[in-house]
């Protein structure tokens, strides 16, 4: 199983990470009528809605308290103070996510104590639920921060469920690593189940692409305050990714839900799993739709695992990503050459690859020239460089996408995402013998098998 | 000492904006403080960089934790016709432990890994707020880097908490006149050396106008930035003359090369057919003031009678198509007025442009062209505005930076990117011509009746 090895390097080379806080502000974009606002200097804003932006292809929601040189010596309570009263009266939002920087952690700001001594002085705030989150610039990722938000939210919203009936509804809290179109792939597969789902945070109604008919200053759709504070209400919490236990854990604390996590919703064995937890849960036989659904998965997998086997793949990845991606690689029959993450995530060592490395692109290329070449790599669109300069096709995944259109639609999720996702990379390899055939004569029997 | 850096770049005589204020007003300033909650814009580190990045073989290296890099890096359109160094983003990623126990050792070792593996001509270190704020002293450590590894190691001192992109990309510009121009003595020095200041070689803009100067036998000795090798930049203190391209960026630095090198220098631009026309007039006026052959005036003149012909020759066409369209530009500096007269040119209505971050003297031009209508100048407009303008029909397109384009097309409405992202270049008279090829392409596409369309259950 996987090494996995952290250089914590003093000079990082073009890098795969990106900041917690912008992975907190995602999560919001999944509140609806939300305004996020970062604590801390302007420009880490700009750089994150600009990010989001190019990624989503969508107007994106985002302020800042515009700490400035006096402020950080001083303090910034009055910054963020005026920032919500800003907010409360430009934007009229049901929610504020309050986001720490490194900037405002450094100095060591107490953003909680602050937010409760304003909203107890500024009646204008009643009405507005503010969440605060601390997630530092210096400490995890995109993922981290994702996952922060989720649990600030759960923390300051959800309710115990009292005296109220349960209903037909599980809780869904999706990974950084989902799609809106991920989203909604589970969402239609929890209603075949008879199952509602209430799931935090929900991009597939705020970040799917759609043209609303108005101008709004806030998000666009997503999951209302008042669902989250009907959490209590379910029969299940369901998280996917390991970087949402921690809030599956405080849901289920707070409201008295149990909670699974599961590591991930790609891959036969990971979709049965998801299938027998929602058929329990609704007391119903898996429905024959998804039935269907999986014969066609199998039926893809039997297809396609000519173009997987003995085919190399290199991957960068956050963790959840990079698990979910390189178990369907390693399960088709392709090994994984190099793999880069940001985290070093204990789980990623199960996973059948020589090293993991917590990493940049220049580790993915230097892992790439080791072994040999690759015949595809899986990473966003900053993979693009490595992969034009060693001729190798980039299957683009993960955060950011701004290179090619759709990434919030592309789905991997549930048994009809999977087949997708095989289909998607089994052409890749198909059209392109790669490295690895390219010496043998194997190569000409191949190149015949993908014409017929 | 960045204090006080900070106050002379921020009472830039030179600067149209600042001597048009009065005494009071100027004292302040132009680093006005911003509101918490309505503020938006890249931060001091953001314009060093867009400054100096386009100096494509050195390394740019970012001293902080991953927000200032990580989430930014190779984000912008500036090309290079050589190294592609720049396009790398290099990080020292601050994290807990290194702020608890200051990055000054992490940030030496990442400029000496960086040397080995790259061998660039020079490492740029950028200071971010992090950084500065657990008091790391990146100027003490690029000293000692410089001595040791016998590479130049330039600090670049931008927190971006000390203000906005604007101040950064001055003290970008202040970065390379203390410590990288006049570095390096040329031996091929010649009467007709200019430089360009403040042109990032978007979408390869350089090569809109460096062929028309080679015509000339005029030669580029530096753009900064765009497209620029380290060399080259620490070479230009020869040039005969400085064209500054954006003024509120780079002018300082103009002055003071000016000042130190008695390089004489002027505003203009190359967006627009007569603005490009008054450019190479210029440039060629002050080779000849400075000695160069007086016959490049009459060379001059006959090159810009040629290539504006063919050029309104190339928009003919295009007239037809595009008259009377109404359109919103919503740009800063220079564009918001050198654009207004090509699109007038072809039988475009403007009826708007802002002047967010135009200098005074671009807001009189601005003006001028408008035809004096004040109401059609306007600062920021504010997305629910700029909506309404669409949704009601008061404009017909618009051309902005890609963060106000869902504005416009989620009202169904035309737009193209004129800032930093575009993918076409839009300088000279070629660019003018491909601007208008897009507009067009833009405003007559054929989805716009099908998108605008109800469907059909919708119509009773
Ligand atoms: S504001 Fe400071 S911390 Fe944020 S991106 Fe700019 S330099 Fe980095």
């Amino acid at each position: 199983m996987a090494l996995i090895v952290d250089h914590n390097k003093a000079l990082s080379t073009s890098p795969l990470k990106v900041s917690a806080p912008l992975g907190a502000a995602l999560a919001f974009m999944g509140m609806k009528g939300c305004l996020p606002m970062f604590h801390g200097s302007q420009g880490c804003t700009a750089f994150a809605l600009v990010m989001m932006v190019r990624h989503f292809r969508e107007a994106i929601p985002l302020q800042t308290t515009a700490m400035n040189e006096i402020s950080t010596i001083l303090g910034g309570m009055d910054q963020v103070e005026e920032g919500l009263l800003n907010i409360a009266k430009r934007a009229k939002p049901e929610i504020i996510g309050l986001i720490s920087t490194a900037l405002t952690e450094t100095r060591g700001e107490d953003m909680a104590g602050d937010v409760k001594v304003i909203r107890a002085r500024n009646k204008e705030l009643a009405d507005i639920a503010v969440v605060d989150v601390s997630a530092p610039d210096f400490s995890g990722s995109l993922e981290t921060g994702w996952g922060k938000a989720v649990t600030a939210i759960i923390k300051s919203l959800a309710k115990p469920s009292g005296n109220h009936a349960k209903l037909d509804r599980v809780n869904l809290l999706p990974g950084a690593h989902l799609t809106p179109g991920d989203v909604e792939a589970l969402k239609d597969i929890i209603a075949d189940f008879g199952l509602e789902a209430m799931v935090l945070p929900d991009l597939s109604d705020s970040l799917d692409g759609h043209v609303p008919d108005a101008y709004t200053p806030t998000t666009l759709g997503g999951t209302a305050v008042a669902q989250v504070r009907e959490m209590g209400r379910a029969r299940l919490t369901i998280a996917i990714g390991e970087h949402m236990r921690i809030a599956a854990k405080t849901a289920e604390t707070i409201t008295g839900v149990p909670s699974v996590v599961l590591d991930r919703v790609t891959g036969l064995d990971a979709v049965d799993r998801l299938m027998v937890c929602l058929s329990t849960v609704a007391g119903v036989p898996v429905p024959a739709r998804q039935r269907r659904a999986r014969s066609q998965l199998v039926d893809a997998m039997l297809d396609g695992h000519f173009y997987f086997g003995g085919r190399s793949i290199a991957i960068a990845a956050e963790p959840a990503l990079l698990w979910s991606m390189g178990k369907l690689a390693t399960d088709m029959g392709a090994t994984v050459a190099a793999a880069v993450t940001t985290q070093p995530v204990p789980m990623l060592a199960e996973l059948k690859a020589e090293r993991i490395i917590v990493g940049d692109f220049e580790d993915l290329e230097d892992q790439i020239l080791e072994a040999g070449g690759a015949d595809l790599i899986i990473a966003n669109s900053n993979g693009r460089q490595v992969a034009a300069h060693h001729g190798i096709p980039l299957f683009r995944a993960g955060f950011p996408v701004f290179d090619r259109l759709g990434a919030a639609h592309l789905t991997s999720a549930g048994y009809r995402g999977t087949r997708d996702l095989i289909t998607q990379l089994g052409n890749i390899l198909m059209e392109r013998p790669g490295h690895a055939h390219q010496q043998s004569e194997h190569a000409h029997g191949h190149q015949s098998a993908a014409a017929g | 000492m960045l204090k006080a850096k900070i106050a002379e770049l921020m009472h830039e005589p030179g600067c149209a904006t600042n001597q048009a204020k009065s005494e009071g007003e100027r004292k302040k300033g132009c680093g006005k403080s911003l509101t918490p909650g309505a503020a938006a814009g890249g931060c001091a580190f953001d314009g060093a960089k867009i400054a100096l990045q386009p100096i494509t073989d050195v390394v740019h290296l970012v001293h902080g934790p991953i927000a200032c890099e990580g989430n930014s890096w190779d984000g912008r359109n500036s090309w290079s016709s050589g190294s592609d160094l720049y396009r790398k983003g290099f990080t020292t990623d601050l994290t807990n432990l290194d702020i608890i126990a200051g990055g000054e050792k992490k940030l030496y070792k990442a400029i000496k890994q960086a040397i080995a593996r790259h061998n660039p001509p020079a490492v740029f270190v950028y200071q971010t707020c992090v950084g500065s704020l657990i008091g790391d002293d990146v100027d003490a450590v690029c000293r000692a880097a410089t001595q040791r590894l016998g590479t130049p190691v330039i600090p670049i001192n931008s927190p971006g908490f000390v203000g906005s992109k604007n101040l950064g990309n001055r003290l970008g510009g202040e970065a390379l006149f203390e410590h990288v121009i006049g570095t390096v003595e040329p031996d091929d020095a010649g009467p007709c050396d200019i430089n360009i200041l403040g042109e990032y070689n978007v979408a390869g803009e350089l090569d809109q106008f460096r062929p028309l100067l080679a015509r000339l036998g005029i030669r580029l000795r530096a753009s900064i930035t765009g497209d620029a090798r380290y060399r080259e930049v620490a070479a230009c203190h020869t040039a005969r003359a400085n064209m500054v391209l954006c003024s509120q960026a780079l002018v300082t630095l103009a002055r003071k090369m000016k000042e130190k090198w008695g390089i004489p220098y002027f505003e203009g631009s190359f967006y627009g057919i007569s603005d490009t026309s008054d450019a190479l007039r210029n440039i060629a006026r002050m080779l000849v003031e400075r000695g160069a052959d007086p016959t490049l005036t009459d060379r001059t003149e006959a090159l810009i009678a040629e290539e504006e012909a063919k050029a309104w020759a190339r928009l003919e066409p295009y007239k037809a198509r595009l008259a009377g369209r109404k359109v919103l530009l919503y740009t800063g500096g220079v564009k918001s007025w050198s654009v207004i007269q090509a699109l007038q040119e072809v039988g475009m209505e403007v009826v708007g442009s802002s002047v967010r971050k135009a200098t005074e003297a671009d807001k009189s031009k601005a003006l001028e062209r408008l035809g004096g209508d004040e109401d059609k100048l306007a600062d920021a407009i504010t997305p629910r505005d700029m909506y309404a303008m669409f949704k009601d029909g008061k404009a017909d397109m618009m051309l902005s930076g890609g963060r106000s384009q869902f504005v416009a097309l989620k009202a169904r409405t035309p737009w193209i990117d004129i800032n930093q992202e575009r993918h076409h270049g839009y300088a000279a008279y070629d660019g003018m011509v491909a601007l208008v090829r897009e507009i067009d392409l833009s405003i007559n596409s054929p989805i716009w009746a099908q998108v605008r369309a109800p469907a059909p259950w919708e119509n009773s």
